[in-house]
């Protein structure tokens, strides 16, 4: 059978939709080992986004007569990555005005997915900490040390009671910033306090793989963002204190506060991260370098949030830059 | 006939032509000071005083002023008059002084003043210099005070200074700083978009010109010939291509009949 057309002759079944179904299933662990340390409070905050997401994205193409674009499940992983992004403490109004803030304001405002310069989840989490330091930053309830006790049992109490512990900690980063050590192992597994979905490194790294192992991200931005972000960790703390940190520090800032999650679920995000080769290269040694300029010289303990922003805005031009020559043209490439 | 003008000049600073809604002047100020609604008031009202001296002056000096150096003696004018302001300021309105900081002798670089020198004073009488610069500085001081209220009201829960919020409301802070500026200001301009104010850029274009094609409005200015000129030759561009579309008609026609008259050819 001949079949005489035009090209494309050979279509990729990929769709949008099956690409961010994958996301957000590369998302689940994370959340759910959120679900495990935080409890039932965690889980709530997670529904609540997510539906003050798909909502905001109803309304506002309802309201400009806009196709509806529930279906592609963008606004989905908005939601499920805000959330991520909250600490289970948190009140319910203000991951629902993060909500509004990313669909609306973010996303839709610049033209909907793939127009909006910057990470509409991360943007929102920007303006929510900005707006809220004492709620969304600051301290953040403590899970106490899940190794004593009955692992089980703590569980079970956690599931069945929907508030948070008053009692709140520094953060495993606010430690390593005053000179204390953290716990690696707990540091790795997740048992510390944080975000929802930023606490478990493994967690995390198995969503990665995931998405890796489906081909919906590659590796380089997240590989070399976090390298980076460590080597660079460990100059500039070198340089303001005087003495090389030790492993500790280092390992403890890669695997404790959003760097993990920044850099496997966010950093990737399509819309705001490089096409080429070269291009996520840069942008990836950029985020690192932001992300440890904020982490040892700013006041905050956390920085990665506002690396990628800033860097999802620098992106055109990083894209300029990098921009391949077509085969056969000489001089520049434009 | 000179007071409706006078009047039309106040009216087309607050609205028609509003500095910031619809010509988006004088941005610096009026992001960075907007915190509360005081300061929008105190700004406002700093650059309305200095911008109906300066246009009043600007207008008597008009015919001395060489246009060489025209923008240089403008800056002296209105460098002049913010000095007074800001030395009146100090001395009666401390507080204001000091939560206004460095804008207040930036003033002399507000384009809105730069702007309305070039733009009308330097052109028309005194009385109409001095009302519009009364408009523009109304309209002004109208539209920081209300990014001032929108901001200072989400930003900190209160208006002028007085808490009218209920305790259990938590303060949006990123309102209050630099970034809530531009949030606020964009969402403004874009409701008056939205609701039609009557402003120069709201207008309905009966026109294909650029200007809209108010040609009443411009009855007397020097670009008034220019538009005249433009409206003839777009009338006549009309009328040709209809006169061509009406050939071709009869070309193809002509064209279409012509093989009956002819016979088969061989």
């Amino acid at each position: 059978m001949v079949n005489v057309s035009v090209s494309p002759h050979i279509r990729s079944r990929l769709t949008t939709s099956i690409v961010m179904v994958d996301v957000a299933i590369a998302l689940l662990p994370a959340l759910l080992m959120g679900v495990f340390v935080f409890g039932l409070r965690a889980l709530l905050v997670i529904a609540v986004t997510v539906a003050a997401c798909l909502l905001t994205e109803y309304v506002y193409r309802r309201l400009m007569k806009l196709p509806n674009t529930l279906s592609d499940g963008s606004a989905l992983v908005t939601g499920l990555i805000l959330a991520m992004n909250m600490p289970a403490s948190v009140p319910l109004w203000v991951p629902v005005l993060g909500s509004v803030f990313a669909i609306g304001l973010v996303k839709q405002l610049f033209g909907g997915l793939g127009q909006n310069i910057m990470n509409p989840a991360l943007a929102a989490r920007c303006f929510l900490l900005i707006s809220f330091p004492a709620l969304v930053g600051g301290s953040i309830p403590a899970v106490g040390n899940l190794f004593d006790g009955n692992l089980w049992q703590g569980f079970l109490s956690r599931m069945t009671t929907a508030t948070v512990d008053a009692t709140s900690t520094a953060t495993p980063l606010q430690l390593l910033k005053d000179g204390g050590t953290v716990d690696l192992l707990q540091a790795f597994l997740g048992l510390h306090s944080g975000c929802i979905g930023e606490t478990s490194t493994l967690a995390i790294l198995l969503g990665g793989v995931y998405m890796v192992w489906r081909g919906v991200i590659s590796p380089r931005i997240p590989v070399v963002y976090v390298v980076s972000a460590c080597l660079c960790i460990g100059c500039m703390r070198w340089l303001s204190v005087g003495a090389m940190p030790s492993a500790n520090y280092l390992l403890g800032q890669a695997c404790t506060g959003g760097l993990m999650a920044g850099a496997v679920f966010m950093a990737t995000d399509y819309v705001t991260s490089p096409i080429t080769p070269a291009g996520q290269w840069i942008y990836a040694i950029l985020l690192g370098l932001l992300t440890a300029l904020f982490r040892v010289f700013g006041s905050y303990a956390e920085g990665v949030s506002y690396a990628i922003v800033i860097g999802n805005t620098v992106v055109p031009l990083i894209e300029k830059v990098t921009l391949p020559r077509p085969f056969g043209k000489r001089g520049a490439a434009r | 006939m000179m007071f409706k003008k006078a009047m039309q000049r106040i009216g087309n600073g607050i609205l028609k032509e509003n500095p910031i809604f619809v010509l988006l002047l004088g941005m610096c100020a009026t992001l960075a000071v907007t915190t509360s609604a005081i300061n929008g008031l105190g700004m406002g009202l700093s650059t309305m005083a200095v911008l109906v001296a300066s246009n009043g002056l600007i207008s008597l000096l008009r015919k001395i002023i060489p246009a060489g150096v025209r923008m240089p003696a403008y800056i002296v004018i209105i460098a002049t008059f913010v000095t007074i302001v800001q030395l009146v300021l100090q001395a009666y309105v401390p507080r204001l002084y000091t939560s206004l900081g460095i804008f207040i002798p930036l003033i002399v670089v507000n384009c809105i003043i730069l702007g309305r020198a070039e733009a009308y004073a330097s052109t028309h009488p005194v009385a109409l210099a001095l009302c519009d610069g009364v408009g523009m500085g109304l309209g002004f001081t109208l539209a920081l005070a209300i990014i001032g209220l929108v901001r200072e009201f989400f930003g900190s829960g209160s208006a002028f200074g007085i808490p009218v919020m209920p305790d259990w409301y938590e303060p949006v802070a990123i309102l209050v700083m630099a970034p809530g500026a531009f949030f606020v200001l964009a969402i403004l301009a874009a409701l008056q978009n939205k609701w039609h104010a009557p402003s120069a850029t709201n207008k309905k274009h009966d026109s294909d010109l650029a200007c809209g094609g108010h040609c009443a409005d411009c009855a007397g200015c020097t670009a008034a010939a220019n538009h005249a000129q433009v409206a003839e030759q777009t009338a006549e561009n009309v009328r040709k291509l209809a006169e061509e579309k009406k050939q071709a008609a009869a070309r193809k026609k002509a064209a279409a009949e012509k093989p009956d008259e002819g016979g088969a050819p061989v």
